[in-house]
C-alpha cells in the first residue's frame, strides 16, 4: 500500500478504529485535541460510539461502563488530563477491564504548556492511581509506531484484561509523517465471558466491581494481578538498539529525544566517536534485563539518560537496570523545551570524557 | 515560476486542509517575494495547530526582510485563538504585499471571517492548497467540499488551485504527479484554474509536461532531528 501522510493524533484515533473500538469517550485538550475531533466525524461512521464527556474524569468512567459490558473502549487525553482519570484507571486495573488509554503527554506541572513533555512516566509507568496495579505502557517515536501500537494495545488489553496505555509526546501528535497501514501479529484472545452483557441464560450473574470489602477476597485480586504482571514482563518486554554494538557511551532515550539521539548518533560516528541508543518501546514491563546485559558489555564506558522531564524519571529505572555497573549521565530538557541534537551531542562528549 | 507570477494581486491568503503544507508555501512565497524585490508581510493566523507555524521561522523571515505578523508573544504557545491586531497593517499599507497564512480547515478559516469587509475592498486572492497524499482530502470530492466549506466560513471566493502534494522527507516526483491529477479533478469539480505546482528543487527535472508552472520550494518547517 503506498504510503500516507498522516498526523499523530489523527493515526491515534484511525488505528483504534481499524482495531475495532467499539466506544471512544474524550475531551478536548491540546496537543492531542484531533484525537476527539476525528473520532466525532470518523467512529459513527464505522459503527462505534463517540461521546465528547463533560469532563476526563466522566469520560474514564463511561469507559469503565463500556469496558464492562464487554466493548472495546477507549480515551485520550493530555497530562492534566490524564491525571484527572487516574482514579478510573485504578478501578479499570482492579476490576480487570481491557481499555486503551492515550496520553500525548505535554510539558508540567500543573497545566504546564502545550509543548512536548515527558513527565508522565512515573505516573505511566508506577499506576498513576491508588494501590498495586501496573498497566502496560508503550512508547511509541514515530507516527508508524503509533499506529501500530494503538491497534496492537486492544489486543494486549483483551489478552491480559488490563488498561494498556500507549504514551506519546506532543510532537509525535502533532506532527505529520508519511505511513503505512500495515496488520498487527495476530494475538489468541480469550472470549470476554465476563462481561457484564446480559445473562444470556448462565445460571450466574457477571458483576464488574473494584470493591473487596473481604479482606480475604481482596488479597486473592491482589495475587491474581501480580501473577498477570509477572506474566506480562516475561512476554511483553520490547526495546530497540542502534548503533549499540561498540557504543562507549549508551545514550538512553524513549518517543521524540530518541528520535532527536539518531541525528546526534550519525554526528557523534562522524566523529569517530562510538556513540549508540537503547531504546525502552515498553516502559512497563522496562527492558531491564537487555540493559542491564548491554551495560555490562567492556565497551560500554557511560551512559547517558536523555528525558523531556526536569529531574528524570525513566533515569531511575536505567539505575535499577544497570545496578551501578556503569556511571549514569543525564540530560533533561522539561517545559515544553525539547533537547537538541547539539546539546545531545554536548552531553555525549563530556560524559565520556568525565568517565575516562 | 517566480513569487510575483503566484502573487498577482497584492494580498495572497492560503488555506487548506491541515497538513496540506500551507505553511511551508507561506513561508516560501514571503521568502521568494522579498527576494524578487517586495516589501513583504507574512501573517501568521494558524489558530488551529499549536506547533509546526510559520511563527517559529521569524528569525529567518526577518533576515530576509520579510515581516511576520503573528499572535502577541504572550499568546504564541497559549491555546487562544487570538487575531493580531497588527494584521490591520496589511490590509490597510498599500504598499506593501501581504501573504496571510491561515490555520487549516474552516474551523482555522474562521479566524479571517471578520476581516472579510475589509479584505473585499482590497486587491486579494484566496488559493486553495492541495495535497494528494493528506487522506481527508485526497479525493476530487473531499477536496472540493472542503474548499467549499472554507469559502462559507470566509465568505470569500476562492481563485486558484495550488498543487503542494508532498510526503515530507519522502515526497517524489510520482507524487507531486498525483496531486497534480487530483487538482486536476478538483479544477474540474469547481471551474477553479490551477495556479502551480509546488517541488523541491531536486525534484524539478522530473516534472517537465506538467498542466501548470512549477514554482520551486526550498523545505524552512523542519522537525528537530532534521
Amino acid at each position: 500500500m503506498a504510503k500516507e501522510l498522516w498526523k499523530g493524533n489523527e493515526a491515534i484515533a484511525e488505528a483504534a478504529i481499524r482495531a475495532g473500538c467499539d466506544c471512544f469517550f474524550g475531551y478536548p485538550i491540546t496537543p492531542q485535541s484531533e484525537v476527539p475531533e476525528y473520532m466525532s466525524s470518523h467512529l459513527p461512521k464505522a459503527g462505534g460510539v463517540f461521546v465528547q464527556s463533560e469532563s476526563e474524569v466522566a469520560a474514564i468512567n463511561m469507559v469503565y461502563g463500556a469496558a464492562g459490558a464487554g466493548m472495546r473502549a477507549m480515551t485520550s487525553s493530555s497530562s492534566p488530563g490524564i491525571s484527572l482519570k487516574q482514579e478510573g484507571i485504578t478501578y479499570l486495573a482492579a476490576a480487570e477491564l481491557p481499555c486503551v488509554i492515550v496520553n500525548v503527554m505535554r510539558g508540567g506541572p500543573g497545566l504546564g504548556t502545550i509543548q512536548p513533555g515527558q513527565g508522565d512516566y512515573f505516573q505511566a509507568t508506577r499506576g498513576g492511581g491508588n494501590g498495586d496495579y501496573r498497566t502496560v505502557v508503550l512508547a511509541p517515536s514515530n507516527v508508524q509506531e503509533t499506529a501500530d501500537f494503538v491497534q496492537e494495545a486492544f489486543d494486549i488489553a483483551d489478552q491480559y484484561r488490563s488498561p494498556v496505555v500507549v504514551l506519546a509526546d506532543g510532537l509525535i501528535g502533532q506532527m505529520m509523517e508519511p505511513i503505512e497501514w500495515r496488520p498487527v501479529p495476530k494475538r489468541p484472545l480469550p472470549a470476554k465471558d465476563w462481561a457484564a452483557s446480559g445473562k444470556k441464560g448462565r445460571d450466574h450473574t457477571n458483576v464488574i466491581n473494584s470493591l473487596f470489602l473481604n479482606p480475604e477476597e481482596c488479597d486473592a485480586l491482589n495475587r491474581r494481578l501480580t501473577a498477570k504482571y509477572a506474566e506480562i514482563e516475561k512476554n511483553e518486554v520490547r526495546w530497540d538498539t542502534a548503533s549499540c554494538e561498540d557504543a562507549e557511551v549508551l545514550i538512553t532515550a524513549y518517543g521524540t529525544p530518541a528520535r532527536i539521539t539518531l541525528t546526534a548518533l550519525d554526528v557523534l560516528r562522524e566523529e569517530g566517536i562510538r556513540a549508540g541508543l537503547f531504546r525502552p518501546v515498553t516502559l512497563w514491563p522496562f527492558p531491564e534485563r537487555a540493559l542491564r546485559d548491554l551495560a555490562a558489555e567492556p565497551h560500554v564506558k557511560v551512559i547517558l539518560d536523555v528525558e523531556m522531564s526536569s529531574t528524570g524519571q525513566m533515569l531511575d529505572d536505567v539505575r535499577l537496570a544497570v545496578e551501578g555497573r556503569k556511571p549514569i549521565r543525564y540530560l533533561g530538557r522539561a517545559g515544553g523545551i525539547m533537547p537538541t541534537v547539539e546539546e545531545i551531542i554536548e552531553a555525549a562528549k563530556t560524559a565520556l570524557k568525565e568517565a575516562q | 515560476m517566480t513569487a510575483a507570477g503566484i502573487c498577482t494581486r497584492r494580498i495572497t491568503i492560503l488555506t487548506g486542509h491541515y497538513g496540506t503544507g500551507k505553511t511551508e508555501f507561506a513561508v516560501n512565497l514571503a521568502l521568494s517575494l522579498a527576494a524578487e524585490g517586495a516589501q513583504v508581510m507574512l501573517a501568521d493566523l494558524d489558530n488551529v495547530n499549536p506547533y509546526f507555524r510559520s511563527r517559529e521561522r521569524k528569525a529567518l523571515l526577518e533576515e530576509a526582510g520579510v515581516r511576520l505578523i503573528a499572535a502577541p508573544q504572550a499568546c504564541v504557545d497559549a491555546d487562544v485563538p487570538a487575531v493580531p491586531a497588527e494584521l490591520l497593517t496589511v490590509l490597510e499599507d498599500r504598499s506593501v504585499r501581504g501573504v496571510l497564512d491561515i490555520g487549516g480547515d474552516p474551523a482555522g478559516a474562521r479566524a479571517l471571517a471578520r476581516f472579510q469587509p475589509k479584505l473585499l475592498q482590497e486587491d486579494c486572492q484566496l488559493l486553495y492548497v492541495l495535497n494528494a497524499n493528506r487522506p481527508e482530502v485526497r479525493t476530487a470530492e473531499t477536496a472540493a467540499a472542503c474548499l467549499r466549506a472554507i469559502e462559507q466560513t470566509t465568505g470569500l471566493t476562492c481563485s486558484a488551485l495550488v498543487n503542494n502534494t508532498h510526503l515530507c522527507g519522502e515526497t517524489t516526483a510520482a507524487d507531486i504527479r498525483k496531486g497534480a491529477a487530483l487538482a486536476a479533478a478538483v479544477s474540474r469539480e469547481t471551474g477553479l484554474p490551477v495556479l502551480c505546482h509546488t517541488a523541491e528543487k531536486r525534484l524539478a527535472p522530473g516534472l517537465t509536461g506538467l498542466d501548470a508552472p512549477v514554482f520551486p520550494i526550498t523545505i524552512h518547517m523542519k522537525k528537530p532531528w532534521e
